[in-house]
């Protein structure tokens, strides 16, 4: 912590190198001084609580490629995170590291966003928490300050009667996604008495919809409430558009998405 | 910048004293510093994987990876992979077999992704070597033959060690 704080001018952490070592290569990124947190074993683990599941953030993608807990959640996050990347960069990209990227199309910075994870800053100074609704401040941006790090990830824990769906759509296997939508749903006596459910891909950063949860409660679990409530959510979006896709076809794609992700998570619900 | 540091890798069992400067990749120190070329660069950027390695046991693109990290660690590149007197990996043996390869540039990658995954689970199913091999970029061959070749190894792999 006292090398970071020494640094905070002009060093940057690096972590799994899988998105910064390819910017520097590009020499998109330059920084003066790097300093590896691989060897930090202390950022490396999984902890579960009774209420939560804590993800330290050197926690290599490869971890929850089986489920790391019993539950929906554990379940969750192995049906998430095939779609990051590829294997070998699976094998060595970070959990704290996509959060602190914070690419608008990273898988993890949705589940964060969506289930309202909190993060643990460290700095020599000591330890702050930030919920996920103030962590992600845009694309690329987050509340980590210089001299500061990321820790940990607390991700509260879905009780056994959620039901879980995650959808995304990429030009190529691997690449980061056009729009991804992560559900969890309760449904009770056919109509759905909770939902979360988050967007990637398609705004600045991942984000929790509570227009679309509130639009989905009460509402029989169908095909066309999922049909409309994806509708709906290509109307509340503002997606850029580049060469991989216009912005007008990411929208049409996050009805489809999100439709998607729902059946997924009312099948698992009712299972 | 060019300040170089003294580190010490473990290639294929075998150390490798090098003056590198901080900012090398691995791809790089293995290819220039160790002289194994077998190790290919395509993309720099960790998209081909012309550059996959086995590093501890696991596959990783080393293009993503300074040299100075990997100090400490096993290495293992495609030049481990036959045996000392000539005898070629399972691996080797079926891309060869099934005509896994034509220009041979993407060959290295695939193999050690191969292995390290393998090695990893030797039980892999079609769809998991569908999946296994979308992460490397072949102009080539298609792909197929690729996976053909890695289904092959992996039952004469599986094999051998049951038996
Ligand atoms: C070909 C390819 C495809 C990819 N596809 C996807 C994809 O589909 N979805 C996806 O989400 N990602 C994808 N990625 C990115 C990958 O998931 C990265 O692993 C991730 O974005 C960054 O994690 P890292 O551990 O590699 O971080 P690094 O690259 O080491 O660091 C990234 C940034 O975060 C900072 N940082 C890292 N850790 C900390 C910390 N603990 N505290 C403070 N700052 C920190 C670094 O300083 C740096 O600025 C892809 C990468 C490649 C090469
Ligand atoms: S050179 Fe490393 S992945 Fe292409
Ligand atoms: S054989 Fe030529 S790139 Fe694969």
């Amino acid at each position: 912590m006292k090398l970071i704080k020494a640094n905070a001018a002009d060093g940057r952490v690096i972590a799994g190198g899988q998105s910064l070592v390819a910017a520097m290569n590009f020499r998109l990124a330059r920084p003066d001084v790097l300093i590896d947190l691989n060897g930090v074993k202390e950022l490396d683990f999984i902890e579960e609580t009774p209420g939560e599941l804590v993800i330290g953030a050197m926690t290599r993608h490869a971890a929850f490629h089986k489920p790391v807990c019993d539950g929906p959640l554990g379940r969750l996050l192995s049906k998430v995170v095939p779609n990051i990347a590829h294997y070998p960069i699976r094998n060595r990209g970070t959990f704290g590291g996509s959060l602190c990227h914070a690419d608008p199309a990273s898988e993890w910075c949705v589940v964060a966003a969506t289930l309202d994870a909190t993060m643990k800053i460290g700095s020599a100074e000591g330890d702050r928490e930030v919920p996920a609704a103030d962590f992600f401040r845009g694309s690329f941006t987050t509340a980590v300050e210089p001299g500061e790090i990321l820790v940990a990830i607390r991700l509260p824990k879905l009780d056994a009667g959620w039901g879980t769906g995650f959808y995304e759509y990429s030009r190529r296997k691997g690449d980061f996604a056009l729009a991804m939508a992560l559900t969890a749903l309760r449904v009770e006596g056919g109509a759905i008495s909770a939902a979360r459910v988050g967007l990637g891909g398609v705004a600045d950063h991942g984000k929790r919809m509570a227009d679309l949860e509130a639009a989905l409660v009460g509402k029989p679990a169908t095909a066309e409430t999922f049909a409309e409530v994806g509708k709906l959510a290509s109307t509340l979006v503002s997606p850029y558009g580049d060469i991989h896709g216009s912005a007008e076809y990411r929208r049409d794609l996050t009805a489809t998405v999100v439709a998607r992700a729902l059946a997924e998570a009312a099948d698992e619900a009712t299972a | 910048m060019t300040e170089t540091r003294d580190i010490t890798l473990d290639v294929n069992g075998k150390r490798h004293a090098l003056s590198v400067e901080p900012r090398k990749n691995l791809a790089d120190a293995l290819r220039d510093d160790c002289g194994l070329t077998g190790t290919h660069v395509g993309c720099e950027h960790g998209v081909c994987g012309a550059c996959t390695v086995l590093v501890d046991g696991r596959a990783v693109r080393s293009c993503l990876m300074f040299a100075v990290q990997a100090e400490g660690t096993a290495i293992e590149t495609v030049e481990g992979l036959a045996s000392e007197d000539g005898e070629l990996h399972p691996l080797q043996q079926a891309f060869w077999d099934k005509h896994g390869l034509q220009c041979g540039f993407c060959t290295p990658g695939f193999l050690m992704l191969a292995v390290g995954a393998l090695r990893e689970n030797p039980e892999m199913t079609d769809v998991e070597i569908r999946e296994l091999v979308s992460s490397n970029l072949c102009r080539c061959t298609g792909y197929q033959n690729i996976l053909t070749a890695v289904r092959a190894a992996a039952d004469v792999m599986r094999a051998g060690t049951n038996g």
